[in-house]
């Protein structure tokens, strides 16, 4: 299968494999940096929503966002794919570096920025089409006709969310028709297929069952081998469980970002160990 | 304590008021009861309606029928229904309903279309809230008011362009009726794409599709539904449209493709026909009853078709 790809001088990424993400070991070594937030500040019309952010995001780890709602926390990652760029009155201020170009300017496509920056919203968002055309979606509006290479790209990206066993006899079915966890894995499946390099989830089981949740999880830790994750949640055990790195948001400012480990163990700031013990928010 | 005894006094209070209203009540049951059947036979009023419709219909062209045979009728080219040996084939007239049809949804269709794309993705909030109701007069305006437009200022345009064209053909009319169809695909079509989730538009966009092909890829298939009964209701409207044809394209009952003559269409032929000399009795008059049930089964056509087709094609969301 992969001769075609290679012959179409498109390189599909390697399948990632479970035994390997147990030898993974968190955070400590340092990858390069990604995303390099300078200060980043950010208005909804009169609205100060995110105040002067310093960030650094590493490669291949995930990387989540923690804090009360309200915080900002959706906003950041929204501003990372400039997604948030829909609300109407936005404006921002500062630097956002992705792999050295500064996103925020104004000569930046954002079409290529999303081309590499893939995005899986709170609410699974499947087209309603088949689950075949939900994932050739992608490489569709990016020019790859291909029919072999479709069929290809489809199987690789729904193995890729190790969805493939459970839907590969239903690809004409209207995706729809399947429940909200399959649906999730289903859209980050849709995000795999044009191999972005970061993949963003904004509270990706907000809107799911526990089980759901759980196999959304372990594919998260299976995607950062090959990208890098950036991920929003709500649930500080599934902060603690899965990510490299936290950054606690409060009020549109970052309180506190550091190894994850450190963050739950040991937080230096009074206000994040007030979050994670559960004293607010 | 006090307080908490005043509050219990008048609950109880309350519940004695309740107490008598409901014996009150026990009278007005009756009525709870009849207006089940009062609403059912107001309701009911549509339907005698369209059956006593039908009736008068059928019962007429059967007259008709008597006299002019059913295949002469529908497969005759020539209508000439005042002459001394009179024929009355429909042919002309379907062929210039459904020429003048052709015309306008060429007009209405893409303009329509298009309207509600920027309507729905791109204008903004203000634009919209200025435009959508500036659109819906348009579609207020009496039909009457647009045929005279077509008679006084389209067609002396088209021909100050093309002096072959003639003083009355079905081009004039057929482009003033698009205009007028242009609201209501604009319109409904606008409905159905601003209720498609925003989360979709939000998913093609994150992996790096432009608007303009989130707008065709995911928002139109998803409103394809709607805008297809959009454009069903629009047919159907030119198929039943009466007052533009009638001003301005004049009464010549030609059997031709050319688009720059004159031509009749079924409903203007009913007018003309109505508002003339037709004894009660005559073949000619029985004839707006063949013609008339003819549009009665065109209109019903489209409407099923519309209602077929906004099934069919529904992707549920």
């Amino acid at each position: 299968m992969s001769i075609i790809a290679n012959k179409m001088g498109i390189q599909l990424k390697p399948k990632t494999k479970l035994k390997e993400s147990i030898e993974m070991t968190t955070s400590t070594q340092t990858n390069d940096i990604v995303y390099d937030t300078k200060e980043l500040n950010l208005w909804y019309g009169q609205t100060h929503a995110l105040k002067n952010i310093n960030l650094e995001i590493h490669e291949k780890e995930v990387t989540a966002i923690i804090g009360p709602s309200g915080c900002g926390k959706s906003t950041y990652i929204k501003t990372l794919n400039r997604m948030v760029e829909l609300v109407p009155g936005v404006r921002t201020t500062g630097t956002i570096s992705y792999k050295g170009t500064n996103i925020l300017d104004r000569t930046m496509k954002v079409e290529n920025l999303r081309t590499k920056v893939g995005m899986v919203f709170q609410k699974p968002n499947p087209f309603p089409k088949s689950i075949y055309e939900n994932i050739a979606y992608g490489p569709k509006i990016h020019g790859i006709r291909n029919k072999k290479l479709l069929d290809e790209i489809v199987e690789t990206s729904l193995r890729g969310a190790y969805i493939w066993d459970e839907l590969k006899d239903r690809l004409s079915e209207n995706a729809f028709g399947l429940s909200g966890g399959q649906q999730q894995r289903l859209c980050i499946a849709r995000a795999l297929a044009i191999q972005p390099d970061v993949i963003l989830m904004d509270e990706p089981t907000s809107a799911l069952d526990p089980k759901s949740t759980l196999k959304i999880e372990e594919l998260a830790q299976e995607l950062k081998k090959d990208y890098s994750i950036i991920m929003v949640t709500h649930n500080m055990q599934q902060a603690a469980r899965i990510s490299d790195r936290t950054a606690f948001f409060l009020d549109g400012e970052v309180v506190e970002f550091d190894d994850t480990n450190k963050i739950f163990a040991n937080p230096s700031d009074k206000r994040t160990e007030d979050y994670i013990s559960g004293r607010f928010g | 304590m006090q307080r908490s005894s005043e509050v219990k006094h008048e609950a109880i209070r309350i519940s004695e008021i309740i107490a008598q209203n409901k014996q009150k009540k026990n009278v007005s049951n009756l009525f709870e009861k009849v207006i089940p059947t009062i609403l059912f036979l107001l309701a009911s009023i549509t339907i005698l309606t369209t059956l006593g419709i039908l009736y008068t219909l059928l019962s007429q062209a059967i007259q008709f029928f008597r006299t002019v045979p059913i295949w002469e009728f529908f497969t005759g080219t020539v209508l000439k229904p005042l002459s001394q040996n009179s024929e009355f084939g429909i042919l002309p007239l379907i062929n210039g309903t459904l020429i003048s049809t052709i015309i306008a949804m060429l007009v209405a269709g893409p303009i329509g279309l298009m309207s509600a794309i920027y309507l729905s993705e791109y204008a903004s909030e203000k634009v919209r809230r200025v435009l959508k109701p500036l659109l819906e007069i348009l579609a207020g305006i009496p039909t009457i008011v647009y045929g005279f437009f077509a008679f006084t200022f389209v067609t002396p345009l088209i021909r100050s362009i093309f002096p072959e064209v003639g003083a009355t053909n079905i081009l004039s009319p057929g482009l003033v009726m698009g205009v007028m169809i242009i609201p209501m695909i604009a319109s409904l079509s606008e409905d159905a794409m601003t209720s498609v989730p925003n989360a979709m538009r939000e998913g093609s966009l994150a992996m790096g599709a432009t608007k303009l092909e989130t707008t065709i890829k995911v928002v139109i298939p998803a409103a394809f539904s709607g805008i297809i009964a959009s454009f069903v209701l629009g047919i159907s409207r030119a198929i039943g449209e009466t007052m533009i044809v009638t001003i301005a394209s004049g009464s010549s009952k030609n059997f031709t493709f050319d688009i720059t003559e004159s031509m009749q269409t079924m409903t203007a032929y009913i007018v003309e026909v109505a508002g003339g000399e037709a004894a009660a009795g005559t073949t000619i008059y029985y004839s707006l009853y063949a013609v008339a049930i003819t549009l009665f089964v065109f209109t019903l056509v489209m409407n099923l078709l519309a209602r077929y087709i906004s099934r069919k094609f529904r992707e549920e969301y």
